[in-house]
């Protein structure tokens, strides 16, 4: 079968410029709100993932769920210490910190509202088996002082937080001695200071969970059984890496399915346009239809050339509206977690899956609108077309 | 009227590309107030409140404790007129996505600061004689066939455990603009739970205190006099009105809901070059009968008016159809989230806010083709007709 040829295809695109720039560039609409959505919730898995470390073990309070919910007391955090499997460093001590995790609602720097900003009390050992985080402006806090280090998310996002100024919490004035960066891990949206501080400060008489670090990831078995056939425990064990996928997954399911569903319906709307644009390609042409088939192209290869003008306007459409939102790789967003109530900053992250779903999705739009009108033109006679040109 | 007839005739003159445009402006209408509706469900919190009610929480943070001692120092002040607690119960019925709002709340002073709860004298003294008693909303509760007598097992967050909850009433509201999914439990009995757990130190924390004020022009005033009764003591206060403290809750997730809002209009704007297109062609198609209205003497006014009143006409049909197509999508989506909206109505607000949108997109997408149509030259456009 021999084939109409694509610059006769892609000539009748350019011919009615007015009309494909209104169909593609509904079209590329549908596509941005679709990329953008996946490229949210990408960014949501991207920090939640960094935010754990592989070989990471995170203890909490059996069925608290959130680090927030959790309590761990004194003997439970002193016989954890005791467990097998647990790494130590070069001195002999043991990778395990107790942390204590508050929430402290704090002004933001760009409008009247207010977040809850998670603030970690943490040891130099709660610091070190964590590597991702890093200062990029001044110095550790100190233990035992009411210093504090802040992530990045949060000198952006929040008010009066700069080296060296002090922030109001708990009744108590803590001086920012340094800013950190977490590598976009959920780490640059909290606060971290020293555990015994904060316990004080905010009278706590228990913990929030138990971090620690395995001296192989295949000891974690072991770990988890020993610590759920000790009946005084009553305590989850969770990789921290599984932990916060799982903290992320109502946000990006919340997320994929509203953004998800809104793109279905916003598609019908484009798969309209296309569907109109094509019929009217059709009837235009069809003289033109009529002396192709007359010339010996086949029903099919007419078939085609119209499927392929409507795929044509498609992929338009889907370059200019994913060109739209890679633009969008440069904004930076932060919003409520509601699985941990507090603010978390991540950005849209473009990556080649979410291309080629993107691109695929513009296509089947240009599919499902062309190719209707496009059978119907395979489907006329040479004799009426050429009659009614 | 002859325009008018002329209009109509115009209109469905292709019938299947007026009604694929209207079909799209259907969808794209009644997306667009269901999105306004989403957004609205949102702030129904806000509208579900009272001026005569204060929220006096930590100054720490949302669900940091108090201590309930604090309400006997907070009744004194001049003004207020009673004062109650409450915790978040949190907890998981089955699993999250049977979520609703659990709350124990100390019930001798809860009810009369919630006027616009409604329960019967005889479930009311049913649920104070049972400790594991629980008052239950009627949504929450036609959501999951229960009725009084039932009893609702739940796994604890907050406060570990298993716990059993003994349906003992199910209250109303007075107005759809309130909360009709809470589940009420008695404050004591979580109380007790922490103090056998981790001993009475850790108990008699509340998570915040409503107080309620004889005028609502005072609220402020009182509000710094509790913050004042307690600064620089072991656990600060922030009191706000009612209203406030939930607009600060919503204003949490404003990145989300300021993108759904953007997403409403990129919907009209897809719509709007969908129907831009088919006026175009429209026109385009209709050259030369607009070159033979001129050369028989019409006013380039005329052809100008033929198109602003056909895709005005168009855009009209479709957003009433889509207005009205709104009703049974939001019913259809809040089925289908599992009714985690408290409040799901869709105000007249967003109707006027579809109509107009639908008549901006009939403006605007007749607005190029009517200018070029009105400067065409007659000779041009008839030679048109081969």
């Amino acid at each position: 079968m021999r084939a109409i040829p694509l610059s006769y295809v892609m000539r009748n695109l350019w011919v009615r410029r007015v009309t494909t720039v209104l169909t593609a560039g509904g079209m590329s609409l549908v596509v941005f709100v679709f990329a953008t959505v996946l490229m949210m919730s990408e960014g949501i898995k991207e920090t939640m993932v960094a935010t754990g470390q592989p070989d990471n073990v995170i203890v909490l309070r059996k069925g608290s769920g959130t680090e927030i919910n959790s309590a761990i007391l004194r003997t439970q955090a002193s016989s954890l210490e005791a467990l097998p499997g647990i790494a130590t460093d070069s001195e002999g001590h043991r990778l395990l910190a107790r942390e204590t995790v508050v929430l402290n609602n704090l002004p933001k720097r760009d409008s009247e509202d207010t977040a809850n900003v998670t603030m970690r009390g943490t040891t130099q050992i709660g610091l070190g088996i964590r590597p991702q985080v890093k200062l990029v402006q001044g110095r550790m806090f100190r233990p035992g002082t009411s210093e504090i280090i802040v992530g990045q998310a949060v000198a952006k996002g929040f008010a009066n937080i700069s080296l060296g100024s002090t922030l109001m919490m708990a009744g108590r004035e803590w001086t920012i001695v340094g800013i950190f960066d977490a590598e976009r891990s959920g780490f640059d949206s909290e606060i971290w200071a020293d555990s015994d501080t904060v316990t004080q400060a905010f009278r706590r008489s228990v913990y929030s969970d138990i971090i620690f670090k395995l001296n192989t990831i295949e000891a974690f078995p072991a770990v988890a059984k020993a610590i759920a056939d000790d009946p005084q425990l009553q305590l989850d064990v969770k990789l921290e890496r599984r932990f916060y996928a799982d903290q992320s997954e109502g946000m990006t399911r919340f997320i994929t399915l509203l953004g998800l569903s809104l793109s279905v319906i916003f598609s019908i709307g484009a798969i309209v346009g296309a569907m109109i644009t094509m019929f009217a390609a059709v009837a235009s042409r069809i003289g033109e239809i009529g002396t192709l088939r007359a010339l010996g192209f086949r029903k099919e290869a007419v078939l085609l050339a119209f499927l392929g003008e409507a795929l044509g306007l498609a992929l338009v459409g889907g370059l200019v509206g994913l060109a739209g939102a890679s633009a969008m790789q440069s904004v930076n967003i932060s919003t409520l977690n509601m699985a941990t109530f507090s603010e978390l900053a991540f950005r849209f992250k473009l990556t080649w899956v979410v291309s080629i779903e993107t691109m695929a999705f513009a296509l089947l739009m240009g599919f499902l609108g062309g190719f209707v009108p496009a059978w119907r033109a395979g489907q006329l006679s040479i004799i009426e077309c050429l009659r009614q040109a | 009227m002859f325009l008018f007839k002329l209009l109509l005739k115009n209109a469905f003159r292709h019938k299947l590309r007026t009604l694929l445009t209207m079909v799209g402006l259907i969808v794209a209408i009644s997306a667009f107030g269901l999105l306004r509706t989403i957004v609205d469900a949102w702030y129904a919190g806000v509208e579900g409140t009272s001026s005569t009610r204060l929220i006096t929480r930590s100054a720490i943070s949302l669900g940091y404790p108090l201590p309930v001692y604090y309400a006997d120092r907070i009744k004194k002040i001049d003004g207020v007129t009673g004062v109650t607690w409450l915790n978040w119960f949190g907890g998981v019925y089955i699993d999250n996505r049977n979520f609703f709002a659990r709350m124990a709340v100390d019930a001798n002073s809860y009810f009369p600061l919630f006027p616009e709860f409604q329960i019967s004298k005889e479930e009311q003294a049913a649920f104070m004689a049972d400790r594991q008693g629980v008052i239950l909303g009627r949504k929450t509760a036609q959501r999951f066939g229960w009725k009084v007598g039932d009893t609702i097992p739940l796994s604890g967050t907050i406060y570990p455990g298993n716990w059993t909850f003994n349906i003992r009433g199910i209250y109303t509201v007075k107005d759809a603009r309130f909360d009709e999914t809470l589940m009420l439990l008695h404050w004591s009995l979580i109380d007790e739970s922490v103090k056998k757990r981790l001993g009475s130190l850790a108990a008699n924390q509340v998570g915040l205190f409503m107080v309620g004020i004889k005028d609502p022009s005072k609220a402020s005033v009182i509000s710094q006099e509790i913050d004042t009764l307690f600064r620089n003591s072991v656990a600060e206060t922030r009191t706000e009105t009612e209203k406030a403290f939930q607009l600060g809750v919503v204003s949490m997730s404003k990145a989300i809901l300021m993108a759904i809002r953007a997403v409403s209009f990129v919907v009209i704007l897809i719509i709007m070059a969908v129907m831009a297109n088919t006026m175009t062609m429209t026109a385009r198609e209709r050259l030369a009968e607009y070159a033979t209205l001129k050369a028989l003497g019409f006013s380039p006014g005329f052809v100008v008016k033929l198109l602003f009143g056909e895709s005005m006409l168009i855009a009209l049909i479709g957003g009433v159809v889509g207005i009205g197509m709104t009703f049974p999508l939001a019913k259809g989506f809040l089925l289908q989230t599992n009714n985690v909206f408290k409040v799901f109505e869709i105000s007249q607000e967003t109707m006027a806010f579809q109509a107009v949108a639908a008549l901006i997109v009939g403006l605007i997408a007749a607005m190029w083709p009517a200018w070029k149509m009105s400067r065409i030259d007659i000779v041009q456009g008839l030679r048109h007709v081969a």
